[in-house]
């Protein structure tokens, strides 16, 4: 069944593709080729949705990603429910199910249109100045109700089923936009054989030839040699064409993102087949053919369904067929709209007449249109229109004054001209300039190796914008090393020019008291809201942007800009290029965060770090902490373990007997070299040179101004051969420290670092079995403590694969660890663990590893160390080379602050209940009794329920911490204060003999 | 007993085949990071028995046997017989460092005609064939891991990634192959 508005004959679709849709639940049918946007009108349907603020009703005001007005919902499903959607590039499948938004309970009566009959108290900057008390009310009244009844459809809820791809892509030039310009362009770069990517938002190319009926290039009409070059051009090896592909954003170095969508128009996507792709486009040359994009003409009640861009109506009917009105009204101030009105009084429509808000047209244009037995109303303007939910009549007076008349219209198009889509060119940081002739801002300073043509540009005539892009195209390829080809030549022929447009408001009506005269219709700025801000003391655009929003919704004013700007400029009484023109940033049109994420979701959102012993602890019911981007085993609750048993037992059996652990994700780094030790001994504050290979000593590593940057414990395998470990988390940044050094203070000494934490698997060993456990499975290193003391380090083989054996202790027992490659890691481990279990061992995780290490006053560097911590704060003194004349950080431990009394020390703390275990972050202070704020004098660092010391342990950092020893401070909670008693940080095995015995 | 030890893989049994492309890990092999200063190329190639490649991207190729150029004094030197490659520059007297990252690293084996436009998924760098050859190899990134890729054919690149990041590494690659 033929659409009502369908007319026979127009247009590019093909009549027995038929789609059916549904809006708001009605039943229509489209052709295959047609938006949402046309098959709407093809069935009468101007009325779409409801403004932001006002409710008022809203129609179609365009044909293209400029849209601010047919905003739907389109929902596939549950979970595939988009808001606003423009329907003007939404393209039609068979099914699509679309709904309109921003109104209740109908589209057709919509109760929140009250306030628009209350618009005189929604004036620019009503919120500002409303809703400023009580400050309670923000959270409870007003913000809940302005989220209800302002803002634009509704957020999906469920997550997003879809998938969404990304692609890296480099090329010699990218042309963005497929109009005439940008496929000149393309062509010319193209045949000299270097890499061309060709993009455009639309889903076939050819820009405005879309809708320019009398255009000739290369001999044949203008949009069959636009779909006929960019096939060819598709078939070229080294051409990419992008069609539904949006380039949004413009950021340095001539990166260029792009936002393809691959299955939007689609009635039944391949649920495999990602929706979105993003494009990450690095070009040697960028051609920006973005064309320009028309202006609506501001007067009272614009906004009407049914009043429309006049592009917009010929796109309509030049390409879907489909006329957008009977009995149409224009109104306009330049020339293209004439070219507009003659088409569809070819196509048999009724003008009513045009209105010309210039004095004096005259031209082609205008001679044809009076030749056609058009009324021209030249000097008039439209000051007013009727109808509520469409257009019904426009009421035309003349400018200079005298009788307004009524002119009935089933709907109304305007132009106010062309503004040049500088949208990429700005965001490049490319400046443009005000071209006072032409009312237009331009393209003036390149910042980037790229070159804007056609409308761009501002280049009105088509023969003058393919040949300007035909040169462009060539040079940018000749510019990237192309064959040197001449530049081909396209004659291109078209039956109009462009001229004329004004900017700002069209006639005084639009200050009337109750008139609207919309400058943005998608956040509902009117004329007036813009003049109120200059007279409120805005002076610049961007205040006046700000106060007003004008072009701050999702369409970024790409219709509303250049009025809003011409409207303050003339209340301020300065030229429009002193105003400024407000900046513009990516994404030129709205870009889901699907295509942002790519398949960084899930899975991928992050890398997950696993040891070689995750699978076997998983088995074992491990429950893991994320440490970094490494999952570590926390715990091994058995049958009936709660977190709080599970540790304690850990902690109680590697003390009895022993303990396996998987120590694999400590950062390794091998520091070889014959400079090696004097390489170690710049990079930590202790001494190495004297360090005997085999042996193990822990070392500290500062930062430049003194204070703790890592630490860890260090084997000497051979005099030029340093087996460092550094924490979990410092890894990376503690290798790339260390290279900083090495490359920019010591590039003399021969020296070389390579990170080994993924080549070892590690497997701690700790307890007093740890040696009867770890003996039987090691060959060829004696174990004893006199061959194998406390800290020190061997090499051989373990299970037979070659290992590197430590004796160190991060628990305080008789320790070892063993490294074996990783592969071999969980092989190691289940023999590890065979003969543990023969000697009573439990495997245990992070957390009894924490509780272990307090027992002793072990620190943990990032947890009772802040980056304000010195070697001496935490009691390592000892640690620092007396003897030693440099190291990084030597100097920072001199400052004066460094070396004050009274500094923040580290100490240990016991509650005077044991049972209390005190949280780890709380403030210390000397006394409660003291008015709050109190005076905090420290806060605990390390906290647990020490099971070996059958009471709780903490770990502080207290100012003039040490000599405080013995003192009783407070730690005040919510619950009330907490006493604790000062004490050294060891809790248990003061002497240390553990480790050695 | 080093033959009653399990050598587990990482990635054991993971597969990815469309149309296009196939991704499988590679199998495991010796590898050495290399480094030297210019004194000691020319006796560390002896003792490895291949020219160590000195310009950017460069790899030299013999038999089994691979070097690939990762910085003006590093390369990542591989062996698919498992030799010690360590033990080969031990007796290379020349100031150097040879550490042996046999199981730091695996290989992810990309190919077939879409290869390059799965890894351009994640990688920022060129690898059209005039600007990254057969026999290229370079430091970059995958997506948000750090991999040494090396064009082992036309349509062949093999992937060289820390072992915990190979997970990662691999699942993108995987994701990739179905766009492709």
């Amino acid at each position: 069944m033929t659409a009502a508005f369908r007319i026979a004959g127009a247009g590019r679709l093909t009549p027995a593709h038929e789609a059916r849709f549904t809006f708001d639940g009605r039943s229509y049918a489209g052709l295959a080729g047609d938006t949402l946007a046309s098959a709407l009108l093809a069935n009468g349907v101007h009325l779409v949705g409801r403004s932001f603020k006002y409710h008022r009703p809203r129609g179609i005001l365009s044909a293209g990603a400029e849209e601010p007005n047919a905003l739907v919902e389109i929902a596939r499903d549950g979970a595939r429910r988009t808001p606003n959607v423009r329907a003007t590039v939404q393209e039609l499948y068979d099914g699509l199910c679309a709904v309109s938004q921003n109104r209740w309970p109908s589209l057709a009566f919509d109760v929140g249109a009250a306030s628009d009959v209350a618009a005189p108290m929604f004036s620019a900057g009503f919120y500002y100045k409303t809703f400023m008390w009580p400050k309670a009310a923000w959270t409870r009244l007003y913000e809940p109700n302005i989220r209800q009844a302002a803002g634009l459809g509704r957020a999906p809820d469920q997550p997003d089923p879809d998938r969404y791809a990304s692609r890296f892509a480099h090329c010699a030039v990218l042309v963005v936009g497929a109009g005439a310009a940008g496929l000149a362009a393309a062509l010319a770069a193209a045949q000299t054989g270097q890499r061309v990517i060709l993009c455009d938002e639309q889903a076939e190319p050819g820009g405005a030839l879309r809708f320019e009926s009398g255009v000739t290039i290369d001999g044949r009409p203008g949009w069959r040699w636009a779909q006929e070059t960019a096939a060819a051009l598709a078939a070229m090896d080294n051409v990419t064409v992008l069609p539904r592909t949006t380039a949004f954003g413009y950021y340095a170095q001539n990166m260029v993102c792009l936002a393809e969508r691959l299955t939007e128009h689609l009635a039944a996507p391949d649920p495999e087949a990602p929706r979105e792709r993003l494009w990450q486009v690095r070009a040697g040359r960028v051609i920006l053919a973005t064309g320009a994009i028309e202006r609506h003409m501001v007067f009272a009640d614009n906004d009407r369904p049914g009043i429309m861009l006049a592009a917009a109506a010929r796109s309509y009917l030049n390409h879907f067929g489909v006329a957008v009105g009977r009995n149409v009204g224009v109104y306009a101030a330049d020339d293209s709209a004439y070219a507009a009105a003659l088409d569809l009084k070819r196509a048999g429509l009724g003008i009513a007449a045009i209105v010309d808000w210039r004095a004096a047209p005259e031209g082609a244009a205008v001679e044809a249109a009076r030749a056609a037995g058009i009324e021209v109303l030249a000097g008039h303007a439209v000051t007013g229109t009727a109808g509520r939910l469409r257009v019904s009549a426009m009421t035309v007076a003349p400018r200079a004054g005298g009788a307004a008349r009524s002119i009935a219209v089933d709907a109304l198009l305007t132009s106010a001209g062309w503004t040049p889509a500088v949208h990429l060119f700005s965001q490049s940081r490319g400046r443009v300039g005000f071209d006072a002739a032409s009312q237009r801002f331009l393209p003036q300073t390149y910042a980037q190796a790229c070159a804007s043509v056609g409308a761009c540009k501002g280049t009105e005539r088509l023969s003058d914008a393919v040949d300007e892009a035909l040169a462009a195209g060539a040079a940018a390829a000749r510019e990237t090393g192309g064959r040197r080809r001449k530049a081909p030549r396209l004659d291109a022929e078209t039956t109009e020019t462009w001229s004329g447009g004004m900017l700002g408001v069209g006639d005084e009506s639009a200050a009337a008291p109750r008139a609207k005269a919309f400058v943005d219709f998608q956040n509902d700025v009117t004329a007036k809201d813009i003049r109120l801000a200059v007279r409120e003391g805005m002076r610049s655009i961007e205040h006046v942007k700000r106060f007003t929003t004008n072009g701050m919704a999702t369409d970024q004013g790409k219709t509303s800009n250049m009025h809003g700007l011409a409207i303050a400029a003339e209340t301020l009484d300065r030229p429009i290029p002193e105003v400024g023109l407000t900046t513009f940033r990516p994404p030129y049109t709205p870009v889901t965060f699907g295509t942002l994420v790519g398949h960084g979701r899930g899975r991928l959102f992050d890398p997950v770090r696993r040891t070689a012993t995750h699978g076997w602890a998983e088995a074992q019911g491990a429950v893991f902490e994320d440490v970094g981007q490494w999952k570590r085993a926390w715990y091994f609750p058995r049958a009936g373990e709660d977190m709080q048993a599970a540790v304690a037992r850990e902690c109680r059996t590697v003390r009895r007997a022993a303990g396996i652990f998987d120590a694999s994700t400590l950062g390794k780094i091998e520091v070889v070299g014959p400079d090696a030790a004097r390489f170690m001994e710049l990079m930590y504050t202790n001494p190495w040179q004297k360090l005997d290979p085999g042996r193990c000593r822990y070392g500290i590593m500062l930062r430049e101004d003194g204070f703790i940057y890592d630490d860890g414990v260090i084997g000497r395998l051979a005099p030029d051969r340093f087996h460092v470990t550094t924490t979990t988390g410092g890894a990376a940044r503690v290798l790339n420290h260390m290279e900083d050094y090495l490359q920019t203070e010591f590039p003399d000494l021969k020296v070389w670092l390579t990170s080994v934490s993924e080549q070892w698997a590690v497997i701690a060993v700790q307890g007093p079995n740890s040696r009867a456990i770890v003996e039987p499975l090691v060959d060829g290193i004696d174990l004893s403590d006199a061959a194998m003391p406390h800290m020190s380090v061997r090499e051989g083989r373990v299970c037979g694969v070659p290992a590197r054996l430590f004796r160190v202790s991060f628990t305080g027992e008789r320790g070892f660890e063993i490294n074996v490659p990783a592969d071999y890691g969980l092989a190691v481990w289940e023999a590890v663990w065979a003969e543990g279990e023969k000697h009573g061992a439990c495997a245990y995780g992070t957390e009894t590893m924490h509780v272990l290490r307090a027992e002793k006053g072990f620190i943990i560097v990032g947890q009772d160390t802040d980056g304000t911590v010195t070697p001496d704060d935490a009691g390592l003194g000892w640690a620092i080379g007396k003897k030693k004349t440099d190291f990084v950080g030597i100097r920072g431990l001199a400052r004066p602050d460094l070396v004050a009394a009274g500094r923040k020390q580290l100490v240990g703390l016991r509650t005077a209940d044991p049972k209390t275990v005190l949280e780890e972050g709380a403030q210390i202070v000397e006394t409660p009794d003291q008015p709050v704020p109190m005076r905090m004098i420290g806060h605990v660092t390390s906290s647990y329920w020490s099971a070996n010391c059958d009471r709780s342990i903490a770990l502080a950092l207290v100012e003039n911490g040490r000599a405080r020893s013995g003192q009783t401070l407070h730690v005040p909670m919510p619950g009330g204060s907490i006493a604790v008693e000062v004490t050294g940080t060891v809790f248990l095995d003061d002497e240390g003999g553990r480790a050695d015995g | 007993m080093a033959d009653a030890l399990v050598r587990a893989d990482v990635l054991a049994g993971r597969r990815a085949e469309t149309a296009g492309v196939s991704v499988v890990p590679g199998a495991p092999a010796s590898r050495l990071s290399l480094r030297a200063p210019q004194a000691g190329i020319a006796a560390l190639s002896k003792a490895l028995g291949l020219a160590l490649p000195k310009k950017p991207k460069g790899t030299a190729q013999d038999g089994t046997r691979a070097a690939l150029w990762l910085g003006p004094d590093e390369w990542l030197v591989l062996d698919a017989e498992g030799v010690d490659l360590a033990g080969l520059c031990a007796s290379v007297r020349t100031a150097h460092s040879a550490v042996d990252v046999s199981h730091r690293n695996v290989a992810i084996l990309v190919s077939g005609p879409a290869a390059e436009t799965v890894l351009a998924a994640g990688c920022p760098q060129d690898l059209a064939p005039a600007v990254f050859p057969v026999g290229a190899a370079s430091r970059t990134v995958l997506g948000k891991v750090e991999i040494v890729l090396w064009r082992t054919g036309a349509d062949a690149f093999r992937v060289e990634v820390w072992r915990s990041f190979s997970d990662y590494a691999f699942t993108l690659l995987a994701e990739a192959a179905r766009d492709a």
